[in-house]
């Protein structure tokens, strides 16, 4: 048996534009629910997001978080299980927005989530306008399952990249591999270079 | 399909196939000890995530990660370090 595929039922959307899909993926109309653990449901009055690290720290609360400016989002998503959904639309606060309320020096970040979760990012592909930390989907509150109250999006990366339930940023000056990069998973995840395993 | 089966997670029985190919056995109805919590829990009761780029097992009592299995093309990469015992 597959222990990956279980559960998926493709359904192929014909009429989308091919250049906006990556080799190896198929498009979808729906939002497949990945998870590797319970799904963790964080009340806003104890949520909040840290910067640490190679950083001078700081912590918003919801509230704080909620009165940075953040921006409308229409993006293009892919998962490394093959599905890709186009024209999502986001509400995030950059992450230039929230690294540029900090100093920093790391070249690299590990971000933490609720439930444990980790996974890598170079600060280069973090910022100029490329990742968010996103509260709103679909013109609703991010559910929970989809990794509400807010999650990292890095839409030009392989979706496990795009970190439900984040919590904190480490900066580091190092890289270190997350949850499923240490698996055997690419330690970077170009979907249109099909980087899904190590040594792609 | 598992009497214990939601819509994110399922029991052990899942991955029977999964375990009898990596181990050479059949492995759901032995015991592993959680390493974080101490709990020992048959195989086939533990908690199971299949929707996600690789499959994990959680202890049924504390939720801590017991297995993670990740096929890689022809590899199977296997993690068993939340264990404390198994058999």
């Amino acid at each position: 048996m597959s222990p990956i595929s279980r559960g998926f039922h493709r359904r192929h959307e014909p009429d989308a534009d091919p250049s906006r899909v990556p080799p190896g993926q198929y498009v979808t109309a729906d939002f497949p629910v990945l998870s590797a653990g319970p799904t963790p449901r964080t009340a806003l009055r104890d949520w909040t997001f840290s910067i640490t690290g190679a950083a001078t720290p700081k912590t918003w609360t919801w509230d704080e978080f909620q009165a940075l400016p953040s921006e409308k989002v229409t993006t293009d998503i892919h998962c490394v299980t093959r599905w890709s959904k186009l024209d999502t639309t986001w509400r995030g606060v950059t992450l230039d927005t929230l690294l540029g309320q900090v100093e920093h020096t790391g070249t690299f970040l590990l971000a933490h989530c609720d439930g444990g979760y980790t996974t890598n990012l170079p600060i280069a592909d973090v910022l100029g306008g490329q990742a968010w930390v996103a509260f709103s989907y679909g013109g609703n509150p991010l559910a929970a399952e989809h990794g509400g109250p807010a999650r990292l999006l890095v839409p030009h990366l392989y979706f496990w990249k795009s970190a439900k339930w984040v919590r904190r940023l480490e900066l580091l000056d190092h890289d270190v591999p997350g949850f499923w990069e240490s698996y055997g998973y690419n330690n970077y995840g170009d979907p249109w270079k099909e980087q899904r395993y190590a040594g792609d | 399909m598992p009497a214990t089966e939601t819509a994110d997670h399922v029991d052990g029985n899942a991955i029977g196939g999964l375990l009898l190919e990596v181990f050479g056995t059949e492995m759901t109805a032995v015991t592993g000890r959680c390493g974080s919590c101490g709990t020992a829990s048959v195989v086939a009761e533990q908690t199971v995530y299949l929707r996600a780029p690789g499959t994990v097992v959680r202890c049924p009592a504390c939720t801590a990660i017991l297995m993670v299995f990740v096929r890689i093309e022809a590899r199977t990469c296997v993690d068993l370090r939340g264990l404390a015992e198994l058999g």
